[in-house]
């Protein structure tokens, strides 16, 4: 600017000039990023756009029709919707947690330690992090960690069931309530005596001091009694007959029967190692024999956390251990940058520490949390390995997100380019507003 | 073919890269004694998917045609994408001469870009003699003779464990309806029957294809293989029925349809000849008897068995299986070598040197069952070859990717819905019908 100064008449001609260099300068020195912006980022993005509107093949031209075939399929529906809880909910829990670890963290003495630690999984790739939390969601408990847990936790709480597996043989005298008890189709008079056949039990889930259940069976009952057994009704082999206590037969013991009349239980016993159970002093009459639910609850199998229904909160569980590290250390950083002196000030005149957070520490904060906020949007916008990995092939589609839907209509067996680009068009309209946001707040940040 | 595909499609990743690095003459390993006959001095290269031990035993037939003739010999593994490989091989002008080609599609679409070179007539005539035709014809496109099927796998075993139907006292079932009734008699003795892999779309196709095979015929299961008869049609209705009289039994299926939907292939295998027990049979090809004895080490014939899968409603029994072609490329340099290895390739002497070796069923009628190394392989084998013509190829390997190859998608995923919920066969074949005209893009 040095040159404005002198003599205005013979300035005109060298300015213009001086003018003109600096604009071929400037243009040369943008020319390489203008290059490169123009090959990687303006064409591919017009060439979406226009081979959105061809048909898969890439030949004839179809007009919007990607578009409106994009709306109407019932699997791209699920991944819009997928994607909006992904933009909704992460962006949210990463700020709000990585705020809530900052704040803490300031107030700890191996805050360092702390930190290192929270942010280690920022190192691991998505990749790695996607198989170790697939192992961890895995409904096995004997190989799902988490499950594992669940099912440990609660069967400290509630005691199991001796036969989860057993189930009444069928069309021999025995009928299944909606409950999941059995009882007899047949009522039992006083002095007689029923056996009651199980099967579906392998031989190691009977109890080791199981006897035959044959002699007592043939037992009389005395005339205020009902009798019975309740046995395993399968010889190994295959060799007995069905409904019949046949020698090689256990009792199986330990099982809960009641003998119920009016619909009132009046009596209960458990089975002895021989399988023998006995109601007595018993008013004369008929009485139904019954094996309470309790017996044959099936275990507790913990949480189906690649189920359809918790498949996308499970895999946003593990974005959530891979970005908390990062949100709070942005956090923390714009934190130690906060001015002291207010909240001195504040706590001079009294807040207490929530007060001081509400009104003091989130206001002045509020920049570098729309920063970390708008960075999550648009990075959750893009999330696919996650996706792709921790849900097994049963429920990919439904957890299938934008991106991942993009990729299987492109190249994943689908291979209708036509409506991937549509998609990724559509992906790209919806992380223009993140965009434009982040754009103004960097002009406004320069003023 | 698939299970190994998985394991197949990394070590082939690796062993691609490392051929590419060293030079193809690293992989030559196959340099016999050549002086004095025929070929010499001339060399023939071979590419293919095979890697690990399935690479090595094809090298000592290579080797075995070395010894005969005298022509140097060059595996190349091509590695997942065998396709895109043999393309961009052809375009830089380093065509292999002989590609073993693991899929009906991927034949097809050689023959259709106009990259094979037809089979000799001594081919041809050998193969009239030793193969089946339905054989031939799944090597044929538009009329001429591309494709000599070298190594079959067969699809319609269902493997058992001899120790469970022993305590159950049941025998091997010869009819649909005595499979499920030996199946409740099994879960009556405590083992569920089924462990059914509804993870991996894949085992619940070959489900289907095999009911749909027996069950509707042979001419029936080519029109669909060919969407020319839709998925609407009543007999898909009437099969996915059938199975899903199985499905929706919870004795007969391991943990419920939640439990198969939670089990992939290894898995289901481990279930039944794993440490724990957990059901009675597994049902998918030949190679679940090389998982049982290399994994778990069960003794095939003793500790793991199989029965041919059983016919349905009266039909024939099924037999479902798939093969690796060997084709002659146009750009090859050594068309006559090339097209001498494949006359050796169809003779019985170069299936018998790979089925001394293990993993590896001939589809050609003349090879001794002798020469294979336990009878388990030889019952398959001869299943194999004795159901002749009938013999049909898996329908998901012939349809489009989209539709019979994704996972969570396409036939897929319509299936392992139908696993989870067997009661509207009809609402599945329909969306069978709209996910195939889709993907076949005819509609029919």
């Amino acid at each position: 600017m040095a040159v404005t100064s002198s003599a205005p008449a013979a300035a005109v001609t060298p300015r213009r000039r001086a003018q003109r260099r600096r604009r071929a300068a400037a243009a040369l020195f943008v020319l390489p990023a203008l290059l490169l912006l123009g090959a990687l980022v303006v064409y591919p993005v017009l060439f979406s756009i226009g081979r959105s509107l061809f048909d898969a093949g890439g030949e004839r031209f179809v007009g919007v029709a990607n578009y409106t075939a994009m709306f109407r399929d019932p699997a791209t529906l699920t991944a819009i919707r997928n994607s909006t809880i992904w933009v909704v909910v992460a962006p949210v829990l990463l700020t709000g947690v990585g705020l809530v670890l900052a704040v803490l963290t300031e107030k700890v003495r191996w805050a360092t330690a702390f930190k290192l630690v929270l942010f280690l999984p920022m190192a691991v790739s998505f990749l790695a992090a996607g198989i170790v939390f697939r192992l961890a969601y895995e409904e096995e408990p004997d190989r799902g960690v988490l499950n594992a847990v669940a099912v440990g936790v609660h069967d400290v709480f509630t005691e199991q069931s001796p036969y989860p597996e057993a189930r009444a043989r069928e069309g021999h005298g025995l009928t299944a309530g909606s409950d999941g008890s059995y009882r007899t189709d047949a009522a039992a008079d006083t002095g007689g005596s029923v056996s009651l056949g199980f099967v579906g039990l392998t031989p190691d889930a009977v109890p080791a001091g199981a006897r035959p259940a044959q002699d007592a069976a043939a037992r009389t009952a005395a005339a205020d009694e009902v009798r019975g057994v309740v046995y395993l009704d399968f010889t190994p082999g295959g060799a007995g007959t069905p409904g019949a206590v046949d020698p090689e037969e256990n009792g199986l013991p330990g099982m809960a029967v009641e003998a119920v009349r009016d619909g009132e239980v009046v009596a209960s016993a458990t089975t002895a190692d021989d399988g023998s159970f006995a109601f007595t002093g018993l008013q004369a009459g008929s009485y139904t024999v019954q094996l309470p639910e309790k017996n044959f609850a099936p275990p507790y199998q913990g949480v189906s956390w690649l189920g359809p229904a918790l498949v996308t909160p499970a895999i946003i569980g593990a974005y959530l251990w891979i970005w908390t590290g990062f949100a709070m250390v942005l956090i923390g950083a714009g934190l130690s940058a906060l001015p002291r002196d207010a909240l001195e000030a504040a706590r001079m005149d009294g807040a207490n520490e929530w007060q001081i957070f509400r009104k003091i520490t989130v206001p002045l904060l509020a920049p570098v949390l729309t920063v970390v906020f708008v960075t999550l949007v648009i990075n959750v916008m893009k999330v696919f390995d996650l996706v792709y990995i921790i849900a097994p092939g049963p429920v990919q589609e439904e957890a299938s997100v934008l991106a991942t839907r993009m990729w299987l209509v492109s190249f994943g067996g689908g291979n209708d380019q036509g409506l991937g680009s549509a998609l990724s068009v559509l992906l790209l309209l919806l992380v223009v507003p993140a965009m434009i946001f982040n754009i103004r707040r960097f002009r406004g940040s320069r003023k | 073919m698939r299970p190994s595909a998985t394991t197949r499609r990394t070590a082939a990743a690796a062993s691609a890269a490392l051929a590419l690095a060293l030079g193809a003459t690293a992989c030559g390993g196959s340099t016999g004694s050549a002086s004095g006959k025929e070929l010499s001095g001339k060399t023939v290269t071979v590419a293919g998917v095979w890697t690990g031990s399935e690479q090595d035993n094809f090298r000592k037939v290579l080797d075995a045609f070395t010894e005969k003739t005298g022509a140097k010999t060059v595996f190349v593994p091509t590695g997942d994408s065998l396709s895109t490989f043999v393309g961009s091989k052809i375009e830089g002008g380093n065509a292999p001469d002989v590609v073993m080609v693991p899929q009906v599609g991927v034949l097809k679409q050689f023959a259709e870009e106009g990259w094979l070179t037809p089979l000799s007539d001594k081919t041809a005539k050998a193969a009239d003699a030793s193969l089946a035709p339905v054989w031939k014809n799944y090597g044929t496109v538009d009329g001429t003779y591309y494709g000599l099927y070298f190594k079959a796998a067969h699809k319609s075993t269902v493997w058992y464990s001899p120790e469970a139907f022993d305590r159950a006292g049941v025998r091997a079932p010869g009819t649909y309806a005595d499979l499920l009734k030996a199946g409740r008699t099994l879960a009556d003795s405590g083992l569920p029957a089924f462990s059914v892999a509804g993870q991996d779309g894949w085992t619940l196709t070959d489900w289907f294809e095999n009911i749909y095979l027996s069950q509707a015929g042979p001419e029936k299961y080519d029109r669909l293989a060919a969407h020319t008869l839709p998925w609407t049609d009543e007999s898909v209705v009437k099969a996915l029925t059938t199975l899903g009289e199985l499905f929706k039994d919870k004795r007969l299926v391991a943990g419920g349809a939640d439990g198969a939907l939670n089990t992939d292939f290894p898995g289901s295998v481990e279930q039944v000849f794993g440490p724990k027990p957990r059901a009675g049979m597994v049902y998918e090809g030949d190679f679940v008897g090389g998982i049982a004895k290399d994994q778990f080490g069960k003794k095939l014939g003793e500790d793991a068995t199989f029965f041919p899968f059983p016919s349905v409603d009266g039909g024939h029994a099924p037999v479902v299986s798939g093969g690796d072609a060997a084709v002659v490329l146009k750009d090859g340099k050594q068309q006559d070598a090339a097209m001498r290895l494949l006359e050796f390739l169809s003779t019985p002497e170069a299936a018998e040197v790979w089925a001394g070796a293990g993993g590896f069923l001939s589809p050609n009628k003349d090879v001794d069952l002798a020469a294979y190394g336990d009878d388990t392989t030889r019952d398959t084998a001869e299943s194999l070859v004795r159901a002749g013509d009938s013999v049909r190829f898996d329908m998901s390997d012939q349809a489009p990717a989209a539709f019979g190859g994704t996972k969570g998608a396409g036939e897929w995923k319509i299936l392992q819905d139908f696993l989870r919920d067997p009661s509207d066969a009809k609402a599945t074949a329909k969306a069978l019908e709209d996910a195939a005209a889709k993907a076949y893009g005819n509609g029919s």
